[in-house]
């Protein structure tokens, strides 16, 4: 089962690598949705510096949910998702290397970028070091989360639009906690018990997600 | 005719049998409020420190209590029509739906016209009010998700895995008061111990309980036989059924 995971890895890396910039598309709009803050709220440094974790992590939520149906969408489209389905071996391996190359191309920068728009909002460095931490944890979270969401509105018109009503009312723990972990960091107190909560949330997800992503793909194709 | 546990399943049985029920939903929902309503205002006493503004609560607390129930029941018919392949199940569920959203959005507002002359505010982002407003967001997918999917039996499958995914939201809800440090009050009703209410309020609040209730039924059974109409269009007796009402008209 790792080798079949590895292998849907390699392949789906592969496919974002030919298209380079489609995969890069949500890291921009990250970069400039967070940029867009400081002109609109003013650039007030302690007000940038209060609301930094929460429009970085709001910022990350949306570029996830905006790349998360192109995981399952050109598969659809030529007909090799169906093939994944009627394959012996269990989806939910497949299901599981598609969501961790979809987190590998779309998640990780992310949190490679975070540190920077943190610096931008004149974050203190512990607090970009437990942003970018809550990131690392969390967006994991919200690829798994959003593979549910694509899963269900395959091939749907409004397959898009949808997946944000969703999905993004499941991730309102994740957003609670990694906020809250930069917050009490910022306040000088530890961030032990959200970092413990977000890695609980992590693993839940990814113990329950991947199951359902795979019920819901047979849902939408049969 | 022996009553079996898969009887109603039918959805020819279910449209007769809700359509029955319906006027005997209607009449408990009206004298239920009645009685209700006139405990809560007329007979339960002035509340010590909120004075009469807390009345609110014969509204608020059943219409909350009303919202986490049908979206478990929901959840629920939901899974069996999916689990066990059947119809009714599953259009039982879609027509619970709107009913929940609609007390969710009762409790919400009534909460918010309680909250402003009692703690000053119309909202707050705690525990409670936040995990409410993700419930009527739940609601809101499952209804948009059903809605958006044209092939019906896709629809309610799709539809019971989120109902299923988003269920764990309502003991978030119900707990919350007890996990975090919250504006809202912690629970005066327990099964365990005794009530820490007057009595009168709590007769008040289970009777606006049961008139909910028997208004959901209502409502929702009428729902559901229209859904039943719609999606069982095709078949013998629905065309039975319409051509009798327009077999008049010369059609």
């Amino acid at each position: 089962m790792t080798g079949l995971l590895l292998a849907v890895v390699r392949r789906d890396l592969l496919l974002a690598r030919r298209r380079r910039i489609e995969a890069l598309l949500p890291l921009g709009f990250f970069i400039v949705a967070a940029g867009l803050f400081p002109i609109g709220v003013g650039p007030e440094p302690q007000t940038l510096r209060q609301i930094a974790p929460g429009v970085v992590w709001v910022c990350a939520l949306l570029a996830a949910m905006l790349s998360v149906t192109q995981m399952f969408a050109s598969d659809h489209q030529d007909g090799s998702l169906e093939q994944m389905l009627l394959a012996p071996q269990p989806l939910v391996a497949i299901v599981g290397g598609k969501v961790l190359a979809h987190w590998l191309s779309s998640g990780l920068p992310l949190v490679l970028a975070a540190p920077l728009i943190g610096l931008l909002f004149g974050m203190q460095v512990p607090a970009i070091g437990t942003l970018a931490l809550t990131l690392l944890l969390g967006t994991p979270i919200l690829s798994l989360l959003g593979a549910v969401g694509a899963a269900l509105t395959l091939g749907l018109r409004s397959g898009a639009a949808l997946v944000f009503l969703l999905v993004l009312p499941l991730t309102v723990p994740a957003l609670i906690f990694g906020t809250g972990a930069v917050v009490a960091v910022d306040a000088g107190m530890s961030a032990q018990a959200h970092l413990s909560l977000l890695g609980a949330l992590l693993i839940v997800t990814l113990l329950g997600a991947p199951l359902a992503t795979a019920a819901a793909l047979r849902i939408s194709l049969d | 005719m022996t009553l079996r546990l898969t009887t109603f399943a039918a959805p020819s049985r279910f449209y007769a049998l809700a359509g029955a029920l319906v006027p005997w939903c209607w009449a408990a929902t009206l004298l239920l409020g009645a009685a209700g309503l006139y405990t809560g205002f007329a007979i339960a006493p002035t509340d010590f420190q909120q004075g009469d503004a807390y009345r609110i609560i014969f509204i608020h607390v059943p219409a909350a209590w009303m919202s986490m129930l049908i979206y478990l029941v929901m959840a629920f018919w939901a899974a069996v029509g999916w689990m066990m392949n059947t119809r009714m199940a599953a259009m039982y569920a879609r027509a619970l739906a709107p009913t929940g959203a609609l007390f969710t959005l009762i409790a919400l507002w009534t909460g918010a016209l309680w909250g402003k002359p009692t703690w000053g505010t119309w909202w707050v982002w705690d525990a409670r009010l936040t995990s409410e407003f993700i419930l009527l967001l739940m609601y809101g997918g499952y209804i948009a998700l059903t809605e958006a999917i044209d092939d019906p039996k896709r629809a309610a499958n799709a539809g019971a895995l989120l109902a299923l995914v988003g269920a764990i939201n309502v003991p978030i809800i119900y707990f919350s008061v007890r996990w975090w440090n919250t504006l809202h009050q912690g629970s005066s009703i327990s099964l365990t111990s005794a009530p820490k209410m007057v009595a009168t309020m709590l007769t008040g609040m289970l009777l606006m309980t049961l008139c909910f209730w028997a208004y959901s039924f209502a409502v929702v059974f009428t729902r559901a036989r229209a859904i039943v109409l719609e999606q069982e269009s095709d078949t013998e007796w629905v065309r039975a059924l319409t051509h009798a009402e327009n077999g008049d008209r010369g059609r």
